[in-house]
This record gives structure tokens, sequence and C-alpha cells, in this order.
């Protein structure tokens, strides 16, 4: 992508030449590399270096017009200011979005260290190597159908014509495996894991083998279980999926929107059990990807969701954040409607409690690992959720893989019948989370 | 176009002090020179196989919520790939520079990766010789499309209108939205093989999401209509219609009880009802499945996997549907695949690497979002071929089960389990229907459903929805007749 500074001066003089007064910018630049390999031999591999910048435009009546464009040189440049001031004359009039007033406030600095880019050799065998170790973990498993590494570099930037001028650069890096087995007689079983850190020599690839293999093998012994109402125990990821799928109950362009489950009067209110506490923290030190400031420039910051079982804060822009009388927060994506979205959660842990909250001991509860298909089985506009999963029964502590089933139930009533959260957080790519224990969920199996 | 012109074979050296000037604003013959150049240095340097897939796109979306527009989004993108086969591996690098360096910065990182060496400087570079431009762009006046579709201020104010007349028609109504988009593509493809080919395509979706809300009870249906290839699409939209099916179908479900797990027989409505076949068995023939060894179906072809009642095809041919193209990604002529004939396995679905992998030949199906994807193979209009019973006689086998009136999304795992929603049901007793229910997801595993389709109507219906997999997200049809389903889990409350 052209430098930032060059784009930040041609968009003055394009803007200037145009006779547009307002306007802003957000572009990003993501290098990337990945790898996928079959049976010990590099099967694609994939390499990208994109950029793109999404500018909006005001005119004179403050309607705001908006495009985006991947063509990030002086001539796309122009043709996207040119094209998002034609967009403004039917931008809205009412409620119109502005700068954020924090756009040029301090952000968080961050002590972030690139991470080199490894070379593709290296990158194809660490996975090649890996998947080994997933097939020698058990004869069972006879492939690793879906498995990858990956690095990126990216760049982002935020400007806008009163001056504000912010960007940064991240590296991450990925690595996930899928294993498969087949045995004669039974049907096909599968689990994986994955890792991400700010580099491939960051990466504990052995412990995602381990997890993979060990899931995977966890899997073989099936059952099918009988369908009812079971105690049911969320995973860290499984948890924080639930959370991220019904976030328009903190999302205040959702509430504005009247497609929420919360409305404005919600803040104060009892929705959880007290021992719930929620954060969103794109600050958090686990957060590999932590950026400092969202898409309109607003730096980021830890926000209170839910504090004791009580809804404490709403995610914002700067233009809900104005229509509601709050402070941005740093949780927006800037578009022709500026979208808001959760960041990095963390679920602070509980106490430790009683045999009855024992994994080792407990017996007819069901262990959710992951939730799938969440895209479909979630109604977020209702509540309700009827996913399929993978988990086991407990049984004296001893887990059975469930063979197919689906967990129904309503989110406003999992968060109020949490019966315990284990004092033990793990940190997934999508936040940090202990296990959480719900008193009672439909569990239907398949028959 | 100005190219140097060589007497002699064009040897590597040479290369840097070419200068092409292809035009900007349109894929044309003025292309053929530097992809020509760009292909033979990769088979030069000792690539199998070299293909480049270049794109503009010009996208807007534009969304009514309420009484006010308040979105209206163009989208401009334009970049292309490159993909190196070596033996069985390849590999794709995307750029957003489509300048001849561009794509030669491009070409040489793939190259790199599949660890080919650049020969001597002196090394001639054979220019690979293209077909004459194969232009699916200059038929049924493609080339107009763009130009023919409706301007911004039109958008706003069908969607408008359309917005009004769902607020007319529903009630408890907590929201309403009206959203529309155009998606412009125009794509060439040069590959190493020679092939030389150009289309345009127009993808157009216009549609409504309610929310309806009465104290706790709450219901959402959101309607989509597809179109590709009419850019009077929206304009010529009768939303008053929409709006009637939208608005009944939230008011029945407002107040719906939710449904009791089990398992039973289920009648699934047509139009979307086909995304049970997508999900189920579609992907499953996917030769990317194959490859990865996760279908059930390997090693099938030929043999029984479905009900003697069930026949499905996959094809891009049919006019103006949301998964038709003149070409598919990889510049091949689309095809009518014959995947299911009577419950015999007849064909799978395949792309190149498909073919070059499994063995099974291509059939027009190498689809992707875009430049940044390699191509793989996809679906594109699905479906159940029509039965001989009526929706009555259907409807009259089932004593107590579950109709589907309209599915959600819904996905395949690697080991063939499927699972989607149910946005909209109800409960069968004696033959008839009678209550709504809600909160319904069926799941079951692909071999095992395909034998439980044991009835199909004569009342075969398409609908448009949009495919995420290992090449993006694609525009695709899904279709069935009415089906009856023996025996399938769904998991309630």
């Amino acid at each position: 992508m052209t430098n930032i500074q060059t784009i930040a001066k041609q968009a003055e003089a394009i803007a200037q030449k145009l006779s547009i007064a307002k306007y802003d910018i957000y572009g990003s630049s993501v290098d990337e590399t990945s790898v996928q390999v079959d049976k010990g031999k590099p099967k694609q591999v994939k390499a990208s270096n994109r950029s793109s910048v999404i500018v909006r435009v005001w005119n004179d009546q403050n309607q705001i017009g908006v495009t985006s464009t991947t063509d990030t040189n002086e001539v796309g440049l122009e043709m996207a200011l040119k094209t998002a001031y034609e967009a403004s004359a039917f931008g809205v009039k009412e409620n119109a979005p502005d700068f954020s007033p924090q756009a040029k406030a301090s952000a968080a600095e961050i002590d972030f260290t690139k991470a080199a880019p490894a070379p593709v050799p290296e990158l194809i065998e660490t996975l090649v190597n890996a998947e080994k170790g997933v097939l020698a973990a058990h004869e069972a498993i006879v492939s690793v159908p879906y498995n990858g590494i990956a690095q990126r570099d990216i760049e982002r930037f935020y400007l806008n014509s009163d001056g504000a001028l912010r960007s940064e650069e991240r590296t991450y890096a990925s690595v996930y495996l899928y294993g498969k087995t087949a045995q004669e007689g039974r049907k096909p079983r599968a689990a994986g894991a994955m890792r991400f850190k700010t580099g491939i020599a960051q990466l504990d690839v052995d412990s995602c083998v381990q997890e993979a293999a060990d899931k995977t093998i966890s899997h073989l012994d099936y059952e099918k279980i009988t369908s009812g109402k079971y105690p049911v125990v969320f995973s860290a990821e499984a948890f924080l999926s639930l959370l991220s799928a019904f976030s328009n109950m903190y999302n205040a362009q959702s509430i504005l929107d009247n497609r929420s489950l919360s409305t404005a009067e919600s803040i104060g209110t009892e929705v959880a059990s007290p021992s719930l506490s929620v954060y969103d923290d794109e600050l958090h030190p686990e957060n590999v990807s932590s950026e400092t400031f969202d898409g309109e420039g607003t730096p980021t910051r830890r926000l209170a969701l839910i504090e004791k079982g009580v809804l404490k804060n709403f995610i914002h822009s700067a233009g809900t954040a104005k229509r509601m009388n709050a402070e941005p927060t740093g949780h927006a994506s800037i578009g022709a409607k500026v979208s808001v979205g959760l960041n990095y959660i963390e679920v602070l842990p509980g106490e430790s409690a009683d045999d009855a909250y024992d994994l080792n001991t407990a017996d007819g509860v069901v262990l959710i690992d992951e939730l799938q298909a969440l895209h479909a089985g979630v109604n977020s506009l209702q509540g309700s959720f009827s996913l399929p999963f993978d988990g086991w029964l407990l049984k004296d502590g001893k887990r059975i893989s469930v063979e197919s089933a689906t967990v129904a139930g309503d989110f406003r009533d999992v968060l109020k019948s949490i019966t315990h959260i284990e004092p033990e957080a793990e940190v997934t790519p999508g936040g940090v989370c202990p296990r959480v224990w719900v008193e009672a969920l439909s569990i239907t199996g398949e028959a | 176009m100005t190219a140097a012109t060589f007497e002699q074979p064009l040897r590597l050296e040479q290369i840097p002090s070419l200068t092409y000037t292809s035009t900007t604003d349109k894929f044309d013959e003025t292309w053929r020179a530097p992809l020509s150049t760009l292909l033979g240095l990769g088979r030069a340097v000792g690539a199998d196989f070299v293909e480049f897939f270049l794109e503009r796109k010009n996208y807007i979306s534009c969304l009514a919520e309420d009484d006010a527009i308040t979105s209206i989004a163009p989208s401009l993108v334009s970049g292309a790939g490159v993909r190196v086969f070596k033996g069985s591996s390849d590999c794709y690098v995307s750029t957003n520079d489509l300048t001849f360096d561009g794509l030669k910065t491009a070409l040489e990182k793939g190259l790199a990766i599949m660890d080919l060496a650049m020969p001597a400087a002196s090394a001639s570079v054979p220019e690979i010789n293209l077909e004459p431009l194969r232009d699916y762009g200059v038929t049924r006046g493609k080339d107009n499309w763009l130009a023919s579709c409706p301007s911004m201020q039109t958008m706003g104010e069908v969607l408008l209108e359309a917005n009004t007349a769902l607020g007319q028609k529903a009630e408890h109504i907590q929201a309403r939205r009206a959203s529309y988009f155009r998606d412009w593509q125009e794509v060439l493809v040069a590959s190493s093989d020679g092939t030389f080919a150009r289309d345009v395509r127009l993808t157009q979706s216009v549609g409504f999401s309610l929310l309806c809300a009465d104290g706790e009870h709450r219901s959402s249906i959101s309607e989509r209509l597809g179109n590709t290839g009419d850019p009077s699409f929206l304009t010529a939209w009768d939303y008053t219609a929409t709006a009637v099916k939208v608005a009944e179908a939230a008011g029945k479900m407002l107040y719906a009880d939710y449904v009791e797990s089990g398992n039973y027989p289920v009648i699934m409505a047509n139009h979307f009802g086909g995304v049970i076949f997508h999900e189920a068995c579609g992907h499953l023939l996917e030769t990317t499945q194959i490859e990865k060894e996760t279908t059930p179906f390997l090693n099938k072809k030929g043999q029984k996997v479905a009900h003697e009642s069930l026949t499905a095809w996959d094809e891009g041919l049919s006019s103006e549907a949301f998964g038709t193209i003149d070409m598919d990604d990889e510049g091949m002529p689309v095809q009518r695949t014959l995947l299911i004939e009577n419950g015999i396995l007849k064909n799978f679905i395949s792309d190149r690497a498909g073919e070059m992998r499994t063995g099974h030949p291509r059939t027009g199906s190498g689809r992707r979002q875009g430049y940044t994807h390699a191509a793989a193979s996809r679906m594109r209009n699905t479906y159940i071929a029509p039965g001989n019973h009526t929706v009555e006689e259907l409807f009259a086998s089932v004593d107590k089960g579950i109709y589907c009136k309209k599915m959600g999304g819904g996905s395949v795992g690697p080991t063939g389990q499927f699972n989607f929603a149910v946005d909209e049901a109800y409960l069968i007793e004696n033959g008839k229907i009678t209550k709504p229910l809600k909160g319904a997801t069926l799941i079951g595993e692909a071999t095992g459903i395909m034998n439980k389709i044991s009835m199909c109507s004569n009342d075969i219906s398409l609908a448009p929805g949009f495919c995420g997999s290992v090449s993006g997200s694609v525009y695709v049809t899904v279709g069935q007749p009415h089906i009856k389903v023996d025996d399938i889990t769904v998991g309630g409350r």
C-alpha cells in the first residue's frame, strides 16, 4: 500500500480539487502466507498482498457518503472520493455520523514486537511434522483433513481532515489441526485444535498437536445420548461463542435499531447470575491481535459489560455514543452505516467450589467443548439457540463422547441459570474464559 | 496496445524491458500479450501449469430501515491471482496490482514458493499461444449491464416504497428492513493450456428482514430474491407480494411454541427447502471433499447412495438463477451435471485441481469469491428433480410430523454430519397442519438421510442462496419440490 503520509497528502489535495471539506479514511494492508499439507506433502500454499481503504465524505448538508476501494493509488483514491461524494446525496440526514471526538486522543501504548516472516519451506516443514504428530498419536486417526499454518503482517491506519492520523502494524501467526478417524464398523470422528501468536516462532505447535490428537481420540468411543434436560458445562470456547452470538445484548447500534435483546433502559438491570462478570478488553495482555484504535480512530479500552450479573455498559461507536449520551468505546468499524462489534472478551474466573462442580467426579453432566453452526442455529433477535455440539457425557467423571446431538435454550435463561464459574480461565483466540456450569439445558440426541 | 516484438524467441533478460499498455477499464485483447508472456515465463521456469485470474468488481449495497435509507455503500475492487501447479501441489498468490510488473511479481513469488528457480538470463521464454478471446461479455448485452442498472436514487426510492408496503402488511413490528445489493463482476482467465476467456456477471438480490415483538413473544423472518443478468430486476420487484408473505409468516411465528425435540417424519417445502440436499449431499459430492477423504460418497460412483425416488442435478445454465454463470472461474463453459439418478451416484462436482487429484472430470464448477481465492469445486444451481406425487399425498402420509416451510442456514462437518435451522415450521397431525413451531434444528448423517427421502412432489421451485466454503462465498441456487423425509432428528426444547 502507498505510504500512509502519502495517502494523507494525496487525499488532502484531491479533496481540495473536488471541494470536499470533510472526509476521513480508514485503510489496511495485509501481507499473508498460508500453507496446507496432505499426507506429508504441501497441498496448497497461498500468498496475498492486498490493500483497501474506505473513505467517508460529508457534503455541505452534513450528509455522509462512503466508498471502499482496493485501488489505493492516487487514481483510485480520487475515484473513491468522487463516488463517496456522489453517494453523500443519499446519506442520512438525521443522526449522521461525525468524527469521533476521541480520534486525536491518546491511545494506549503497546510494546509490540513484530515477528519476522518465516520462509515458506519452514512453514511447510512445521505443518508436515504437526500432521505427522497427530497421525502418530493413534492408529485410528487416518487423516488430518483440515490443517493450516499462516502468518500475517497487517498495517492499518485512520486519518481525517481534522488532522487525526493513527497507524499501527501487527504480525500474527496461527496453526490449526483437525484429525479424523476411521474404524471398521464405527462412524468417523473428528476434532481439532488451534493456536494463535504473534509469529511462527512463538506458536506452540506441539501443544496444538497434542490437543488435536487427545480430542480426536477422546471421541473414538462414542455413544448416543438420550434426549432430555442435562446440567451443562460450557468450555471457554463454547461459552465465548454464545456471548459473541448474542452480542446485540450489549451493542448500542443494535439497541438503537430495535434489534437487540436489551433496551436503552437495560443498563443497571440484572441479566445474569451474580457470579458472572464479563469485560471487553481489546488491550488484554493475552490478546495477540490487540489493536489500540478502532475504525473511527477511537482508542480501544477495557470496558465492563456485565459485573456481578448486572448489565453495566454498552459498546459504542461515536454516533451511538452521541445519541445515547455516552462515550465512544473503541468498538466501531466504519462503513456507510457504522457497525459496532465486540473486540476481546474476558470472563472473570469464579471461586473454588465443592465436589458437585468437579469434572473428575461429575455424573450425568454434559461437557460442551465446541458449538457448531452458530450462523444457522442462533436466533439472536429472539434469544434462542439450537446448536449441534462436540462434547462428552460425564459418568462418574468418565468422559463418554456424545455421538451427535444438539443443545437448545434461551441465552437469557442460560445467563441466569449459571451455577458455577470455575476458578481457572483458559486463553482462546477470542477471549479469556473459565468453564461455565449451567443448571439444565435441552439436549437432543440422534436416534 | 504496444508490445515489443521480437524476431527471435523472447529471452528472460528481455522481459524487464517489455512495455505493455493493456486497457485499464476493460479486460480485452490488449491483455493477451502480457499474459502470454507471463504464462510462458511460468512454464519456462518449470511450472506444470499456470493460471491467471483477473477481476474487476463494482458492488453497491443499499439498506432501508423503517422509513429511512441508512446505508448506500459502493465498493470498487480490482485484483488478480496467479496459480502455479507443480505435480499435484499448487500455490496461489493474489495482488491488487494489475500492472505487468505487479502480475510478474506475483508470478515470481508463486514460482519461488514452489521452489522453482529462475533459469539463466539467456533462457528462452516461449510465450503461450492463447486461444482467440472467448468473450462471454459480448453476449446478451452484458457489456451494457452495469450502465443499465438502477441509480442510487432509484435504489433508495424502491426500498423505501417496499419498506412502507411491509409496514402496512405486518403487525407488532419492532424493526423492518429492506435491502438490496448489486454485484457487477468482470473476470478474465488465462492459463498455460491456452485458455483465454472473459465473462461479465451481474448478480442482484433484494429482500426483507422483519422483526415482530409482542411482550415476550418475538419472531424474525427474512426473505430474499435473487437474479443474475437482469438490470431491471430491482425495479420489477413485486415487493407487495413479498411483504405479504413475510408479514404472514412473522405473524404466525410470533406466538409459536418451541418444537418438542425428537424424531419425526418431516415434509420439507420446495424452494429454499433444497438447502437439505445442498448441505447433506451437495457439499459431499465436491471433489475437494474427495481430496480430503471427508465424504462418505468416496468410491461410491455408480452405486446406490439414495432412495430410488431421488434424482438430483447441479448446473449453471438455468436462466437468471442465482448460481448461473456462462463460464466458471477457470474459464470452462458450465455444464448440466447429473449427480444422482434414481438413487444411483452418477457424477461428482469437479474443478481443475479436483480432476488432477481425483480423476473426476471437470464439470465447469471451479468457482471462487474473487481474486483472493483459488478456485475450488463448488455447487451452482443444485436441486432435487420433481417426482410424481402431489403435495397432498405427502401430507396425507404423515400421522404426526413436522412441516418445514422455511429453512434457515446449515452446514456439514468433516464426518458427513449435517445440521440446519428451520425458520418457519408447523406441526402435522393426521395429515393436516395444526400449529406453528419455532426453534427447530434438523440434524443427521448424509448417507442416512439420502435414503430416507421417500417421496418427491411435482412442484419444484428454486431459491437463491449464499454458500461459504474453501474458495469463499459464492452465489448458488438451492431447490427441490416438496419432499418427505421418513425420519429425522429434530433438536428443540
